[in-house]
């Protein structure tokens, strides 16, 4: 980031291997992703040998109907999770925000839980959940199961990025509304909301890239013939690595990227027209 | 100041004709937990009237502002704004607004939408809410800035979108959370004689909280003054600087020296030093009380040239110290056995005193007030 106005800049030799370092750290994070992009349109079946331009992989991930079939679940599962993850998470950043509760330190505590422990502890947990679950209620794995995991994930990010942004506006806001005769639902609808509106969006971003994005919980909770297009991508490589499926990441890829950079904008513009 | 009666001298909370009490406060006691943030307090405010609660930091005031607005509701007692009982009604069931101490403003929203906010909540359609809103932009002379955010615009204009906001609502009671406490010097005394003026052309009651006791002696018809979640004295500005009822009000109030004393009997009292002096106001005889001797009432003059008349009221004494204020000097004096401040007019070099002086003091019988110690 840029350097601060009391601190002296770096001089010499030593500004110079900073400067190396610089670039090293960026050819680090992205020349694969730049290697990933060029063969994605490599004429040649094996990845890591150029065989001339070409457009056929993206053409062959347009016509491939198990992939079409893996991004709809993705999608659809992507959706769900993301709608009821925002509402969940919202509510719960605001109870943990603004209300005084017994256990308030307790659920806090364990709301970041699922953004500490790793996934695959995750992915395990909500294996044995589902299968005791299957048991009493009777319902098989699939899309239920993998977007309910993706919900109980998506939560803590949402409410951690609600909460931030809550923690920044003023309560003081709903008492003037209601003091201006705002009932408690329009203070929420009128002034709560898109105050926090920023983050709201951002959170929901945020809950949409990891739904997309999830392979380890989502591998371990499916069933049923259930596939996401990173799950579905992963079993490819199994068979050997095509660049068919650079053509798959690139576009995913560039997907979140939109994503997480529509999420950053939205934290950062204020909250949206009025009543 | 039309509205509180001209009061006598011994009730210093003048009574308030029952048809034109706009809040009334009855057995009021507030607890959050242990905490008892406000007291068993009763209180009149008089329609029209322009009423101010002092008092230190965490004496309650902001808790009685707050239920009464209904932010919070009263543990125990009776709260009643225009003869209705509202004790437990939610703040937009009642026919009061407030102005808070840092604005509330709704941030998202622009200077027109926060003003007509209130009377868009109580359905007024758009374009009248929107009309309404602008003639009290123009009021408050904001006009122009209708479209700003509130981050745009400064803390003084800031001010007044606030109390546009408010008064937009045509409240019966406005309540002010120390409206300009943000405010620099001068731009709060602007606003001081803003409000005051605002305040007599719409003769709506203005409750106005404020640790400043200057800007409640100057604006207000009636003061209450509050300590640790008591009301200690209710009373116009002469009322509380010339007649407290307590030690507290008494030192709270501006300057003044408090002397210990003990009452020998109903008008007589006694200095620790054993100087007899005629009290104005009397106590129970026996009673531990403190006669409050504001700096200004005391005279100062070189040994012997007391007048016959103030004999009775005077001490003899040495100057400790000497500040310069201009206007005005003050002098800490020692005396037998205590310190007195002593503020007197600016004099020429030569005619002032200097640390080490022999002086005498005295004051006018009638400029002693006694106040008791508990
Ligand atoms: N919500 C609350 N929970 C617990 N205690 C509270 C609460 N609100 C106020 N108090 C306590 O009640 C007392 C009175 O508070 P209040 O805010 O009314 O004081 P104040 O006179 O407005 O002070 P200031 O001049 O500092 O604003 C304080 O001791 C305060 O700590
Ligand atoms: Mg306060």
């Amino acid at each position: 980031m840029s350097t601060s106005a009391g601190i002296t800049e770096p001089r010499g030799w030593f500004r110079r291997v900073l400067q190396a370092n610089a670039w090293l750290v960026y050819a680090f994070f992205y020349l694969p992703i730049v290697l990933l992009v060029i063969y994605s349109f490599s004429d040649n079946r094996n990845v890591g040998v150029w065989g001339g331009a070409t457009l056929d992989w993206y053409r062959e991930f347009a016509n491939d109907e198990p992939i079409k079939t893996a991004l709809g679940n993705s999608l659809k599962i992507a959706a769900a999770s993301t709608t009821v993850s925002v509402v969940l998470g919202t509510m719960a950043a605001l109870a943990l925000e603004r209300y005084k509760f017994r256990g308030r330190g307790f659920f806090d505590a364990l709301l970041y839980l699922p953004v500490i422990i790793p996934d695959v502890t995750m992915a395990v947990m909500m294996l044995l959940f589902f299968a005791e679950a299957a048991k009493i209620l009777g319902f098989s794995r699939g899309f239920s199961t993998i977007t309910l995991s993706h919900i109980a994930f998506s939560i803590s990010f949402v409410s951690i990025v609600v909460r931030a942004r809550l923690a920044g506006t003023d309560e003081k806001l709903e008492e003037a509304a209601m003091d201006l005769y705002a009932s408690r639902w329009q203070a929420f609808r009128y002034v709560t909301l898109p105050t926090i509106m920023p983050g709201v969006l951002g959170g929901g971003l945020l809950a949409l890239t990891l739904s997309l994005d999830d392979v380890v919980i989502t591998q371990f909770v499916t069933g049923g013939g259930w596939n996401t297009l990173p799950v579905y991508v992963f079993g490819l490589i199994r068979k050997g690595v095509t660049p068919l499926i650079n053509a798959v990441s690139v576009v995913m890829l560039v997907a979140s990227t939109v994503l997480v950079g529509l999420s950053l904008l939205a934290q950062r513009i204020r909250g949206g027209e009025p009543v | 100041m039309t509205n509180p009666p001209p009061t006598d001298w011994t009730a210093t909370s003048p009574p308030v004709d029952d048809a034109a009490i706009a809040v009334n406060l009855t057995g009021i006691t507030k607890r959050f937990g242990d905490v008892t943030a406000v007291n068993d307090i009763d209180l009149q405010i008089a329609d029209g009237e322009f009423f101010a609660m002092l008092g230190p930091s965490g004496c309650g005031k902001t808790t009685t502002l707050r239920m009464i607005a209904g932010l919070e509701f009263p543990t125990e007692g009776s709260l009643q704004i225009f003869g209705v009982e509202v004790g437990t009604q939610p703040p937009n069931k009642r026919p009061v607004n407030t102005v808070f101490q840092n604005y509330a403003l709704f941030p998202h929203l622009t200077v027109r939408d926060n003003v007509s906010f209130g009377l868009r909540m109580q359905g007024t359609n758009k374009r009248e809410a929107a009309r309404r809103a602008d003639e009290l932009i123009e009021l408050v002379q904001l006009s122009g800035m209708e479209k700003r955010k509130p981050a745009q615009l400064s803390g003084g204009q800031q001010q007044r979108v606030a109390l546009a906001r408010a008064l937009v609502n045509e409240p019966q009671v406005l309540l002010l959370d120390e409206p300009l406490g943000a405010l620099d010097l001068k731009l709060r005394q602007e606003m001081q004689t803003e409000l005051k003026s605002l305040q007599r052309d719409l003769g709506v009651s203005f409750v106005f909280v404020t640790h400043d006791q200057e800007e409640a002696l100057t604006m207000s018809d009636r003061i209450a003054v509050m300590h640790e979640g008591n009301l200690l004295q209710v009373g116009r500005a002469e009322d509380l600087y010339e007649r407290p009822e307590s030690r507290f009000v008494a030192d709270f109030i501006g300057q003044t020296n408090l002397i210990d004393a003990t009452v020998a009997d109903a008008d007589m009292i006694v200095l620790t030093n054993g100087t007899k002096v005629k009290a104005p106001n009397p106590h129970p005889a026996g009673t531990s009380v403190a006669m409050s001797l504001r700096p200004e009432s005391i005279e100062i003059g070189r040994p012997g040239t007391v007048p016959t008349e103030y004999e009775p009221t005077s001490l003899p004494g040495v100057v400790k110290s000497v500040t310069y204020l201009g206007h005005a000097l003050v002098y800490d004096v020692g005396v037998d056995w205590i310190d007195l401040e002593v503020r007197t007019e600016n004099v020429p070099a030569e005619q002032r005193f200097t640390v080490g002086d022999d002086v005498a003091i005295w004051w006018d019988r009638h400029a002693d007030w006694v106040v008791p110690n508990e």
